[in-house]
């Protein structure tokens, strides 16, 4: 267990000092192309405690960015709240919305919470054309000041390794392993005295806090605006990809899943004959599909698979 | 033997209890007596019928999927526009509506298999989210090729129909929403045709609910799926083909009628392809007329930014009510 510590150690510390090294090399225009891999990272990490250690299954994960990413700019339009500040508000205010939903869901599994949490991303952005005033309708809120693309590296990276830490710590401990029991079998876990409804509900809010907070900087990173169809469906779907291509159920695939889904449509739209338009379409629903065919458990999978070859050398030769 | 046979069969196939029968019976009733006492109450009614009977075609694609593959094709209504985009391409090369309207749907069946031979087999077993991460691919995809080859922009197709309308005492009724009210039923029901009366759909059917089973007696269980899947693709491309009319050729024609499409299937459950098209029909009316009469104090409900919110509350409503839908068995579950 200690050698896979450290190997985990080295590699957070690898990124880490990437994450460091890359502003001084970085322009501007892609230093913002790094936030959003911190961004997605966040949201992953959001979607992974509640799918890949919960068993529950969520296509509804833009939604709550959604809620977080208008509070910060309902914060900072009407009431000049410092950026940072909406951060762990928007944290919060997802985490109960994300009880909220927890409760019903509780009564749903499989495809039909996957549906129901389908509906929830269709929904939610319905919202602010219905109500204009408050939330600005489909030209969407803009935040009082933008704020500049180092800036947002920092405060993003620094808020992906501070949930990475906490993440990993609750994952570790005593509520984790009752997530995890819930996974494998809940009348198990039941029976070892762990409460589904608490723990089933309880993982929703925090992956709901989570995707709120990368909403929040979702947000700052579109120059501070908030609009309805960027937290379309898609973007749902697009951080369920990116779970599934980092690996569900571990930690260690999530740098990949989130380079995978923040760098591959900025990569794709310069792909040669198709051309600039629709080759990010067409090549990243590609590439998705012949990742998901060779690597059907991710990134982390490909990992077990190569630790457990390596472990098993030794003594065959 | 053959009696047993029809005994398993209908165990498996209806999960309709008295109260669902009773409300839907009601309903109808409702209908009825609505459409025959006012003159916009029934045609709001005919044009949901022909709305709703798309969507219950394109639920019945999706319920299909389902039972094959137990997952949700969330590229089954990019397949439909992508077919509904290629009986355009005929009729540009001066085939008739309907030589081309059947020609595609030989084309869908043919993608149908291909996809699910191509994409779907090799991890159809190893991972359900590696499945739908792939239709999810697929869409994203499809979505990119139709874009790159024809464009974003509207595109119109000849209509299949004309422009009759007719009056019968006082109520306007366009030919367009009875001829896509007829197709689509009529697709359904070739297909539950197939299902109900073939050797084939026997088959396919023994290999949707007891794979193992069915290769057993001898089923060619993944040739059975790939052949689910084509049969799907067609449903998707008839209600692709009938959508076209009132949304007109665009790449994102499909997006609300796959969601509308998602809510009918859950309403009916996912399990049951007569549930399928009957939530379908019901979710097409109740749109409809919710849009005109649902009011607060002269503030409407309906209105067309909210219709997709209010479908996903009516699933959310019936996912809480009754997990399993209105047609749906109870899930038993031994400990």
């Amino acid at each position: 267990m200690s050698r896979r510590l450290l190997t985990a150690s080295i590699a957070a510390v690898a990124v880490a000092v990437a994450v460091v090294i890359l502003p001084f090399v970085l322009d501007g225009y892609h230093e913002g192309i790094v936030s959003d891999v911190a961004i997605y990272f966040i949201a992953i990490l959001g979607l992974n405690i509640l799918t890949g250690y919960t068993g529950q299954i969520s296509i509804g994960h833009g939604a709550f960015m959604m809620i977080g990413g208008y509070t910060t700019v309902v914060m900072s339009h009407d009431h000049h709240t410092n950026l940072i500040v909406t951060l762990p508000l928007a944290g919060a205010i997802t985490f109960v919305c994300g009880l909220l939903v927890g409760v019903p869901a509780l009564r749903l599994s499989g495809v039909y919470l996957a549906l129901a949490t389908f509906a929830l991303a269709v929904s939610v952005p319905q919202l602010p054309l219905k109500f204009s005033k408050f939330l600005g309708g489909s030209n969407g809120l803009q935040t009082d000041h933008t704020v500049s693309h180092l800036w947002l590296y920092v405060v993003s990276w620094s808020c992906a390794a501070i949930a990475f830490v906490a993440g990993w710590l609750l994952l570790r401990g005593r509520i984790g392993r009752a997530f995890r029991s819930v996974r494998d079998s809940e009348v198990a876990a039941v029976s070892s005295g762990v409460s589904l409804p608490i723990y089933k509900t309880f993982a929703f809010g925090v992956s709901a806090a989570y995707a709120g907070v990368a909403g929040s900087l979702f947000v700052l990173a579109t120059n501070g605006f908030a609009q309805p169809n960027e937290f379309g469906i898609l973007l749902s779907l697009k951080i369920l990809i990116g779970g599934a291509v980092a690996g569900l159920g571990s930690l260690w695939g999530l740098v990949v899943g989130a380079v995978f889904i923040g760098l591959l449509p900025q990569i794709s739209s310069s792909v040669p004959f198709v051309g600039p338009s629709h080759g990010q379409d067409v090549v990243f629903g590609l590439v998705v599909i012949l990742v998901m065919l060779v690597l059907p458990n991710g990134f982390a999978g490909l990992l077990a698979r190569v630790r457990t070859a390596i472990k098993s050398t030794p003594e065959t030769s | 033997m053959l009696e047993l046979a029809t005994k398993r069969k209908t165990a498996v196939s209806t999960g309709i209890s008295v109260p669902v029968l009773a409300g839907l019976v009601a309903a109808a009733v409702f209908l009825a007596v609505g459409s025959l006492s006012s003159g916009t109450f029934a045609q709001q009614t005919v044009s949901g019928l022909s709305q709703g009977a798309i969507f219950g075609s394109l639920a019945l694609a999706l319920v299909l999927i389902y039972r094959a593959t137990e997952v949700i094709n969330f590229a089954q209504g990019e397949m439909a526009m992508a077919t509904t985009y290629i009986a355009y391409q005929l009729t540009l090369w001066h085939l008739s509506y309907w030589l081309a309207f059947f020609l595609t749907l030989l084309i869908a069946f043919v993608l149908g298999v291909v996809v699910q031979v191509v994409v779907i087999r090799p991890v159809q077993h190893k991972s359900v989210i590696a499945v739908v991460i792939i239709t999810v691919g697929l869409f994203i995809l499809i979505d990119g090729l139709v874009t790159w080859k024809w464009g974003a922009d509207l595109k119109f197709m000849p209509a299949p129909f004309g422009n009759t309308v007719y009056h019968a005492g006082g109520v306007a009724i366009s030919r367009q929403d009875i001829g896509v009210f007829a197709v689509s039923i009529l697709s359904v029901g070739v297909l539950w045709v197939l299902f109900q009366f073939t050797k084939l759909g026997l088959a396919m059917r023994a290999a949707a609910l007891r794979p193992a089973a069915a290769s057993l007696v001898g089923v060619r269980v993944d040739a059975m799926l790939a052949v689910g899947w084509g049969l799907a693709a067609v449903l998707g491309a008839v209600a692709g083909l009938m959508t076209e009319p009132t949304q007109f050729l665009q790449p994102t024609m499909m997006q609300a009628v796959l969601l509308y499409a998602f809510a009918a299937a859950v309403l009916g459950g996912l399990e049951s392809p007569a549930g399928a098209v009957i939530g379908g029909l019901a979710l097409g009316v109740f749109l409809n007329l919710f849009g005109q009469y649902g009011k607060v104090g002269g503030y409407y409900l309906g209105t067309s930014e909210l219709r997709l919110p209010i479908a996903f509350v009516i699933l959310l409503i019936v996912l809480l009510l009754k997990p399993t839908g209105l047609f749906g068995r109870k899930q038993v579950r031994r400990v």
